[in-house]
Formats: structure tokens, C-alpha cells, sequence
């Protein structure tokens, strides 16, 4: 305990409560709130109501949700075949090599989602690779976007994974494909399931490329909760931003409590 | 031909293994590596293919390019420097001044990480904005005419909300160097009577020294891409580089322009991946 005097550790917890409340509880409780405000003129709204949600619902909203759910699970799963098999394959290279690409595939994580998007219209803008307005460049550019991730979650994994099996299976005969699929990928089974849930929670969320490259039959939920928000109907946007939480953690949750059932903890 | 066959079979029967990388490296060049080399092309040819130095120069020149370059640099700098000292207060009290439930917190804090940067804008809308929460509360209060508060569709208002949403990823790394600190050489310190600050200054401050350089270098990374919640608070006079670069190709169709800030934007980018993967690295975070 750093802190011995009762005040002033109350002291310290008042502050944390007031940069915690300000910072994070506070943006949340309002996004719940506005979602279900009826009229907001006062210091709180006048009354509460679910017809945003049932506006939204009956509106864009449904084709939106499935618009980002399609995009996520098919980057997501892209990015995380692609990902992987990256990860295991650097381990056969040479140091130096290993090193350089290990590089490369981090990259994207560090390119502005906008200007990923803007190489997309400019490389796919032409036949022969004429992908511009289609739904499959949206999906690349998530893909793009979130192979870093993916990447950089299989390779730590990767790191932590105890050789000893691996050398094992190898004396006892094991093939290499045999080992790959019976030992090492069940042991990093719980690093897959963490980086698939992290990249559709990124690709759930994905707004700049997003907005540069995506068709109009093609909506995803964050460009509408633009297009509410701009349109000035704030209140929609709110309902649908809960929507598209609410499918975030749900998400992320529920691939937890597979990581955690599969790993007995 | 057969030859070449003939001279390349033994290495790969040698080291079966080495070409495994090529799949998912030739996946990231198409999709990555060659937009990205487009855009540069683009920069310096104008519409007819032909090399043009002098748009590059006139953009490099333009006011807006100006405004939007300053912009994304005070922005960034200040917001790293605030979700420095939030993250940082923030993680002194969660871990060397628990308090019950303290744990559940940290992880709440940690789920922001996976949420869209655009929702702290939209909340911040109904809190700050000219008829939000603050603004009718303090005009109720003091019967004013005029909402007093009025800091959200400018810098600030950026500022803040790259605060919130960042800080997360100065707290995780934190957290964790923390978690290593002996906490027998605190008991002992504050023990021969040693001040909080002191035991801060010279036992718990340098251990947290690479976590913060590290989530620091990231933070001033991922608030230069920024572009939700600039796009979301869509103030005319706050423009960054990312903004720009969708309103010049999206919005007036100028690709030539919208390239090469994007040159520009990416070698600021990877200047800053480049310090923080040297952080990272060198003070093994």
C-alpha cells in the first residue's frame, strides 16, 4: 500500500471517480440515455422511449448490422488464415528474414485507415482488377486493416508456446502437417479464438476506409450512424451506436467464454 | 528452363519450408504493398501519366495542406501528453491504491480498446455540445442567455475525446510494468518513512519509463491516423491530414491531391510506427 492515511487514499479514489466517471462512465451512460430519449431539451430528457430503436430497426438498420456482420466474419476469417499461416511460416525463415517481414506484416497496422482506402480506389479503380464498387473491396480493406492484428496476436502467442511438444511429437515420428494440426494449432487454438474476436470488434468499428471505398448497396453500421448523425437525427445514431455495442461485446464475450471453456480455466 | 529447375530443386528439397511464406506475403503485397505504391505513383504523375513536380509543390504549399498539417500535429501532441497524465494517474491508484473492485474497472476501462472512436464524439455531442447536458444545466442554473461552454467543435473538443479513447493504451502497458514493481520495496521505503511522492519519483517512475515511452510513441501514432471522431465533430476549422484526404478524393474527386497528402500523412505515420517499434523494442515492452 503506497497510501497509509485514510483521507487521503479517499482522496485519491474521488479523483479516480471523477476522471473515471468523466472520461468513460459518463460518454456511455449518456449514449444509453440519448438512445432512449424522447424529447431532450432540459438538463435530461423529458421522457423515455424505444422508438429510435424501433425506427432504426424497421428502417436501415437491419441491412447495416448485416452488412458489418458479413464484412467482419469474412475479413476476420481471412485475416486470421492469412495470419496464421504468416506466423507459422516466419518461424522456417532465417533470422535476418524473419525479422524484415515480421516487419512488413505490421505495417498496415501503422497506415492511416484513409489512406488504405484511397490506395484501393486507386489500385482497383482500372480492369483489369476493376473491384471499385463491389462489396469484395470493402471486405479487403477490413482485411487489410486487421491483418496486423491478427498477425501480431498469433505470433505472440506463437512466442509463448512451450517447444517441448512440438519436439515431442517430432521424435515420436509425427509428420510435420500431423504436428501442425494436432498439436500446435490445438495449443494456440485460444490465441486464434482471441485475435478473431479482437479483429471483427476492429472491423465492427471500421469507419476511414470504410467511408472511401464502400458501394451504396453496401452500408456498414458505422458509416450509417454517420449518415443519421450528419443528416442531424442524433438520436438514431445513438440507438444504432448502442446496437452496434451491445453486438461488439456480445461478441467478445461469448468468444471469452469459448477461450476459457477450452482451456479449463 | 530445365536447367533452372534442375539448380533450384535441391534447395528446396533442402528447406521444404521456406516458401510457406509466400502465400500470405504475394496476399499482403496485392492488397497492401502495391496500393500504397500506386499512391505514390499518383502523387507525382498528373491525370495524363505525365511526371508533375509542380502540383506536388503547389499542395505542399496550400494553406489548407498547412492548416491540416499543424492541426494533426498539435492535436496529436497535445492529446498523447494528456492521455499520458490521465493513464498515468489512472494506473498510480489502480494499482498501488486498490480499492474494492478496482480489478473490474481496469478491465472496463480495457474493453474501450475494442469500441468505435466515434462513439466518444456522438456522447460528447449530448454532453458538451451548445444544447448537450452542461450547457442547459448551467443556462437553467444561471438563467443565461447563451450556452457558456463552448470547447467541442474545436481542438479541444477533439483533444478530449482522443483522450478518452486512448488512454486505454497507455493503462494496459502500465499496469503491467506496475504489476512487476516489488511492492516489499515500497512496504520498506514508506516504512523508513518516505513520502508517496518520493516512493513515486524514484521507485515506481522508473520502472514505468518504458511502458510509457512505449504507449506514448503509440498513442501520438494512432491519434495522427485519427478519423472518426475528427469526422464526427465536423468543425470547419479543425482539419487533419486524414479528414483532407477524404474530402479532397471523396468529396471534390481531386486524386492527385488527395495522394499526395497521403505521401505525406504515410511517411508521418511510419516515422512514428518506426519510434515506436524501436521503443518497444529496445526497452522490451
Amino acid at each position: 500500500m503506497l497510501v497509509w492515511s485514510r483521507p487521503s487514499r479517499i482522496v485519491l479514489w474521488l479523483l479516480f471517480a471523477l476522471l473515471f466517471g468523466v472520461l468513460f462512465l459518463a460518454p456511455l451512460a449518456v449514449i444509453l440515455l440519448s438512445s432512449l430519449a424522447d424529447q431532450w431539451n432540459g438538463v435530461l430528457p423529458s421522457g423515455l422511449t424505444t422508438e429510435h430503436y424501433t425506427d432504426v430497426i424497421s428502417g436501415s438498420a437491419g441491412r447495416a448490422v448485416k452488412a458489418s456482420l458479413v464484412t467482419g466474419f469474412l475479413a476476420s476469417a481471412l485475416a486470421l488464415v492469412s495470419g496464421t499461416w504468416a506466423a507459422l511460416s516466419l518461424r522456417l525463415q532465417g533470422h535476418a528474414l524473419r525479422r524484415l517481414l515480421g516487419l512488413l506484416f505490421f505495417i498496415p497496422s501503422a497506415v492511416p485507415s484513409v489512406s488504405v482506402g484511397l490506395g484501393l480506389l486507386v489500385a482497383f479503380s482500372h480492369p483489369p482488377l476493376l473491384l471499385n464498387g463491389t462489396v469484395a473491396i470493402v471486405m479487403i480493406a477490413h482485411f487489410v486493416l486487421i491483418s496486423a492484428f491478427t498477425f501480431g496476436n498469433v505470433s505472440a502467442g506463437l512466442a509463448r508456446l512451450s517447444p517441448d511438444f512440438e519436439q515431442v511429437a517430432s521424435s515420436l515420428g509425427a509428420r510435420p502437417a500431423y504436428r501442425l494440426w494436432h498439436v500446435t494449432l490445438p495449443l494456440l487454438a485460444p490465441y486464434l479464438v482471441a485475435a478473431f474476436g479482437l479483429s471483427f470488434a476492429l472491423s465492427m468499428g471500421e469507419l476511414g476506409a470504410t467511408v472511401m471505398v464502400y458501394p451504396p448497396g453496401w452500408v456498414t453500421l458505422p458509416v450509417s450512424i454517420f449518415s443519421l448523425t450528419d443528416r442531424g437525427d442524433i438520436f438514431a445514431g445513438a440507438a444504432l451506436t448502442m446496437i452496434l455495442v451491445a453486438a461488439t461485446l456480445v461478441l467478445l464475450l461469448g468468444l471469452e467464454r469459448i477461450t476459457a471453456r477450452a482451456t479449463g480455466a | 528452363m530445365a536447367e533452372a529447375v534442375a539448380l533450384c530443386a535441391p534447395a528446396i528439397r533442402r528447406e521444404p519450408g521456406k516458401f510457406w511464406i509466400v502465400p500470405p506475403a504475394a496476399l499482403l503485397a496485392l492488397l497492401f504493398f502495391y496500393p500504397l505504391a500506386l499512391i505514390a505513383r499518383q502523387a507525382f504523375l498528373d491525370d495524363s501519366g505525365v511526371a508533375n513536380a509542380a502540383e506536388i509543390i503547389r499542395v505542399l504549399h496550400s494553406r489548407f495542406f498547412l492548416n491540416a498539417l499543424i492541426n494533426t500535429v498539435t492535436i496529436s501532441v497535445t492529446a498523447t501528453a494528456g492521455c499520458l497524465i490521465v493513464g498515468l494517474v489512472l494506473a498510480l491508484i489502480l494499482a498501488f491504491v486498490p480499492f474494492p473492485g478496482s480489478g473490474f474497472i481496469a478491465r472496463l476501462i480495457d474493453t474501450f480498446i475494442a469500441l468505435p472512436t466515434f462513439l466518444v464524439t456522438l456522447a460528447f455531442t449530448f454532453l458538451y455540445g451548445s444544447a448537450g447536458m452542461l450547457n442547459s444545466g448551467l443556462m437553467e442554473a444561471f438563467s443565461l442567455p447563451l450556452p457558456p461552454v463552448d470547447f467541442l467543435y474545436s481542438t479541444w473538443g477533439v483533444v478530449l475525446a482522443e483522450v478518452t479513447v486512448y488512454t486505454p493504451f497507455i493503462l494496459r502497458p502500465l499496469l503491467a510494468a506496475f504489476s512487476l514493481v516489488d511492492r516489499g520495496q515500497i512496504e520498506a521505503a514508506s516504512v523508513h518513512g518516505a513520502r508517496p511522492f518520493r516512493i513515486v519519483r524514484q521507485v515506481i517512475l522508473p520502472a514505468a519509463i518504458p511502458a510509457l515511452i512505449a504507449g506514448g510513441s503509440l498513442c501520438l501514432l494512432l491519434t495522427v491516423n485519427e478519423f472518426g471522431i475528427v469526422l464526427f465533430i465536423g468543425a470547419k476549422g479543425v482539419i487533419t491530414l486524414p479528414l483532407l484526404i477524404y474530402g479532397k478524393a471523396i468529396q471534390e474527386s481531386a486524386y492527385q491531391v488527395a495522394c499526395v497528402i497521403a505521401v505525406v500523412n504515410i511517411a508521418l505515420s511510419l516515422g512514428l510506427f518506426g519510434l515506436y517499434r524501436f521503443a518497444a523494442g529496445r526497452l522490451g515492452v
